[in-house]
């Protein structure tokens, strides 16, 4: 259990005592984090006492009040910011003051809390200011550790599981209080609209799983010599059934047989992520090309489709973890974001690689070189 | 009857997140009308006034929320708006406010976070439509 230090300044009695009164027994705790938090408050009437306060020993989260007999709240907070006061302050703001709203934030505000306010409210917002603190001190220490890269993946990790949960959860809460009907038929399509949910968590998961087992360099590569053809059409097979949906046809290109001394499973999964890509970002009717071929030393395996494309800028992000090109034509396709990268990644440990060419509406393609030894 | 319903716009395109604020918001007691894109948003925007909408902050763009906030306050300053966000501190993604041009964007009555609870949000609602 560990204490945070909270400084109220308010010049009205009243608030000081009732937030006092609130987050005195409040407790704050993550699943994901080692600790819990609770909270000691100490109270200040005027700006003034406030600065002298915030001077002479650390305060983890400041509540401030704008309207104040002397300085002003936004003074106090140009005077954290200025001295580089470590407190992340929290606007007591009315909801009418915008203007000050964004005047506090290019100060450094955390954020705001309109008054009058519930104590429900009160507490969501200090959750949510302690979290941030949590991250921040997390981040500073992993950063030192040169682990700041993971933990912002676990973060927009944690941010993609959550939002199919929240999806589910809200439809669920609907049927619970049976709030479009009595007939279980009512619900038909929120039924399958989780269902899709779940499938697309279980797709991110099985991503998630590829990609640890890559970084991770636990699991030894399993090498042997295997034919890339065999490969190519297992996944073809795989992916049938999702191109029988949109009537893509799949064109093949490919020799007698191609061996390549490789971990099956990573060959594989570079296959199903470029083929369900293809499928996944093609028009209704369009065609998937892939060839394979050996030449100049090394194994060349291109798969072209007549999809949506995108532009050269999208391109660039393509294989960044948990990129997905958002635009009005790929909004109803789902995907975890990952597929690319993890491409990406398991071709690095060949010494291979991966390029796009993609023209907008036209289609794109992908090369994949990977040298024979 | 229901034309003395007040009537939402609410843009997102997350459609499971769409239609369970529409259902919420049509439990209410409002009339909804929804689009699922920027574009689709600024259409709608065109077509009638609403009493009040509720905007997703990333569509097409990561923007789009603000871009179509602005137009509608253009057209109908008096419209409260209200955007609906994932954009937390937990996603390191936070709004960064650091230029001018970024100010004029910020015209939204109301910042809710994506995970609001069904009473919150109709809570929020008909204290922005009482004001």
């Amino acid at each position: 259990m560990s204490k945070l230090k909270i400084l109220v300044v308010d010049d009205e009695p009243g608030i000081r005592s009732g937030i006092t009164r609130i987050l005195r027994n409040f407790v704050v705790s993550f699943a994901f984090m080692e600790e819990d938090f609770e909270f000691d408050i100490l109270e200040s009437e005027t700006g003034e006492d406030a600065v002298k306060k915030l001077d002479s020993q650390s305060i983890d989260i400041t509540l401030l009040d704008n309207k104040l007999p002397g300085i002003e709240g936004i003074e106090v907070l140009e005077y954290i910011k200025k001295n580089k006061i470590g407190t992340a302050v929290m606007m007591i703001t009315s909801y009418a003051s915008l203007d000050l709203a964004v005047k506090a934030t290019k100060n450094g505000a955390f954020n705001f809390i309109p008054k009058p306010f519930t104590p429900q409210e009160l507490r969501a917002a200090i959750e949510s200011i302690t979290k941030h603190l949590f991250l921040k001190r997390m981040t500073k220490k992993m950063h030192a550790e040169g682990k700041q890269i993971r933990f912002q993946f676990l973060s927009v990790l944690s941010h993609e599981l959550k939002s199919p949960l929240n999806a589910i959860e809200g439809y669920l809460r609907i049927m619970q209080d049976k709030q479009v009907g009595v007939n279980i038929d009512d619900y038909e399509v929120m039924i399958s609209r989780s269902m899709e949910r779940i499938k697309g968590m279980r797709d991110l998961i099985i991503d998630l799983l590829d990609l640890t087992r890559i970084e991770s360099g636990e699991k030894k590569q399993n090498l042997k010599d295997v034919n890339l053809v065999e490969i190519a059409n297992l996944s073809i097979d795989t992916m049938e059934p999702m191109a029988i949906q949109k009537n893509v046809k799949i064109i093949t290109d490919f020799p007698e047989q191609e061996i390549i001394t490789a971990d099956v499973n990573e060959i594989e999964i570079i296959f199903n992520n470029l083929l369900s890509n293809a499928i996944k970002y093609n028009k209704d009717d369009g065609e998937v090309y892939i060839s394979l071929k050996k030449g100049n030393g090394e194994f060349k395996i291109i798969v072209r489709d007549t999809g949506i494309g995108m532009s050269e800028e999208d391109t660039l992000q393509l294989f960044k973890e948990f990129s997905r090109i958002r635009n009005e034509k790929t909004k109803s396709i789902t995907g975890s974001g990952l597929g690319l990268s993890i491409t990406q990644k398991i071709l690095k440990l060949y010494n291979g690689k991966i390029e796009v060419k993609s023209e907008e509406d036209k289609g794109t393609e992908f090369t994949v070189t990977i040298p024979e030894k | 009857m229901t034309q003395g319903k007040k009537h939402i716009l609410i843009v997102d395109d997350d459609i499971d997140f769409l239609t369970q604020v529409k259902i919420c918001v049509e439990h209410a007691g409002y009339k909804v009308t929804t689009a699922d894109c920027q574009k689709d948003g600024e259409k709608q925007i065109e077509s009638f006034k609403p009493d009040l909408a509720i905007f997703d902050l990333m569509m097409e763009k990561d923007d789009s929320g603000f871009i179509l906030s602005y137009k509608l306050k253009k057209k109908y300053p008096d419209v409260p708006v209200i955007i609906a966000t994932a954009v937390t501190a937990e996603t390191g993604m936070i709004f960064n406010l650091e230029n001018e041009s970024e100010h004029s964007w910020i015209k939204a009555d109301k910042y809710l976070d994506k995970n609001l609870r069904p009473d919150q949000l109709k809570r929020e609602i008909s204290k922005l439509l009482d004001k």
